[in-house]
């Protein structure tokens, strides 16, 4: 049994970097300004001078960086990420998380002292495929995409020598990381390759007579009531007209947050908690950092009697996507 | 039992009373738009980076703050920040109430959870809200220590700000 685990926070920016620093992150995770991650947000991520401070702040007080590069680069725009591989072990990060293989098989090579993460885009979920990355790229971690029961993580940590980090709070992805194609077809653009979900150029919020519309490239997303909580646009949470009747055909806009599952992550030897969501401000991560440091704290302090205080629960859920928190995946007690 | 960690001093939530809304309608725009684009014009260049901005180049602007019956309409172009006085559309309008615009300038909330829970709208051009957005919290302002706030401190970094101010904005 791990006796310990790290705290992973999002970082879009510097002042959101050293907010996580701050506040209590074990790891901050960042990304260039452009597709080679996957949150391409107009204005978001760091330039150089930026990476170089964060860093810096980071590693003065101890706290480590890394890297998201986790699209997939495609035949004629390889370079661009192979470069960006070279420069993020210039900086010095603590680790790159990664999705592609070649890209892999690449940094493996050519860096072979720098960690590498597979990142959730990766859709690794069975411990057989996480040795192969091992095996192969000599992976360090690997990120699960949010798809397996308490169970099925449990059994993947079991059979694998690499170091297994799970998300523990944030926006939910449909559940296929890595192999959604849902906003590609309706935008052109694939989250995958270019990097970002639903990206703003496309996105149109108006205000109407029956309530606020958002609309994908001109498609019809949601349409949310006076006074109705909203969600990001993203198709995967869109209400649908199904057979005359309208609602949520694909997924219901809710929050993960696994506070509660916290002793058995910790239990079952789980390595670090990942927080989504290094498209928010730094009030978000201040605030999210705060609580999961306390808790995290509190648990390894002492697992057999961790209780969830209410004002954790009050803090997360206000700056929460949808109606709901949910477990996800992870609750399957059938499983 | 104490909590587990103290909770941040937060603005409290207000709506300002609802005579004023239809009070500030009436009222000259320009002296706050004013003020809005001077403060923004002084932050350019130095808190504010002027290369992520230049899509906003030709842009209108249109914030609307909500419960004061405010409407600011300004343009960004090569020279800065500017007052604009017809109504043709703007490429992206943002609203909400006086207590969360403060709440977002002194970063105690997230955008986007003022959007989940209906207190933020951004109509028009979303990427133009994004670049603003982000950009913004991009900007690493100088840490506020309260200790530090004497009287000779204060005037020690007006005069510092003085001798590098620009003669004109
Ligand atoms: S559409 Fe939904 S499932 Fe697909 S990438 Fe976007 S958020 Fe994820």
């Amino acid at each position: 049994m791990a006796s310990s685990f790290e705290l992973v926070c999002p970082a879009g920016g510097l002042p959101a970097l050293k907010t996580a620093v701050d506040h209590g992150a074990d790891c901050v995770y960042t990304g260039f300004r452009d597709e080679t991650n996957a949150r391409n947000f107009t204005g978001l991520n760091f330039d150089d001078k930026s990476l170089k401070e964060g860093i810096a702040y980071a590693h003065q007080r101890g706290v480590k960086v890394l890297i998201a590069l986790n699209t997939f680069p495609q035949s004629g725009n390889w370079p661009q990420w192979t470069a960006a591989v070279d420069k993020a072990a210039a900086f010095g990060v603590d680790a790159i998380i990664l999705a592609d293989a070649g890209l892999m098989e690449y940094a493996h090579r050519t860096h072979p002292q720098l960690r590498l993460h597979l990142s959730v885009q990766g859709s690794a979920t069975n411990y057989e495929a996480i040795n192969f990355y091992r095996e192969r790229f000599n992976i360090q971690r690997a990120v699960l995409p949010r798809v397996l029961s308490m169970a099925q993580v449990e059994h993947v940590v079991k059979n694998t020598p690499v170091e297994i980090e799970v998300f523990g709070f944030g926006g939910l992805c449909v559940m296929v990381e890595g192999r959604c194609a849902l906003s590609g077809y309706a935008t052109g653009m694939s989250p995958n390759s270019y990097g970002a979900c639903s990206p703003g150029k496309v996105v149109r919020y108006e205000e109407t007579p029956t309530g606020m519309e958002t609309r994908l490239n001109g498609i019809l997303v949601d349409r949310f009531a006076k006074d109705e909580r909203a969600g990001y646009p993203t198709l995967c949470k869109g209400r649908f007209e199904v057979d005359d009747a309208t609602y949520y055909a694909i997924e219901e806009p809710a929050s993960l947050n696994t506070l509660e599952l916290l002793p058995d992550l910790l239990r079952i030897g789980i390595r670090a908690i990942k927080i989504e969501g290094r498209q928010r401000s730094p009030a978000y991560v201040g605030q999210v950092t705060k609580v999961w440091r306390a808790a995290m704290d509190a648990v390894k302090r002492d697992p057999d009697h961790f209780t969830i205080h209410p004002v954790w629960m009050t803090e997360l859920n206000k700056i929460s996507e949808g109606q709901s928190a949910t477990l996800g995946a992870y609750n399957r007690p059938w499983k | 039992m104490s909590l587990p960690f103290k909770l941040p001093q937060q603005l409290p939530d207000f709506t300002l009373p609802a005579p004023l809304a239809k009070l500030g309608d009436r009222l000259p725009q320009l002296p706050p738009t004013l003020a809005l684009v001077t403060g923004l014009n002084l932050g350019l260049g130095r808190l504010i980076p002027r290369e992520p901005l230049e899509p906003l180049i030709g842009k209108r602007f249109l914030i609307r703050v909500t419960d004061a019956g405010m409407s600011m309409r300004f343009a960004y172009g090569a020279r800065g920040f500017r007052p604009v006085f017809d109504s043709a559309p703007p490429d992206l309008t943002i609203s909400a109430r006086a207590r969360d615009f403060i709440a977002l300038l002194a970063r105690e909330e997230d955008p986007d959870t003022l959007f989940f829970n209906r207190r933020l709208l951004m109509q028009g051009d979303t990427d133009l809200g994004l670049l603003v957005k982000n950009t913004l919290d991009g900007v690493d302002l100088p840490r506020f220590d309260p200790s530090r706030l004497t009287l000779s401190e204060l005037l020690h970094r007006l005069r510092a700000r003085l001798a590098t101010s620009p003669g004109a904005v």
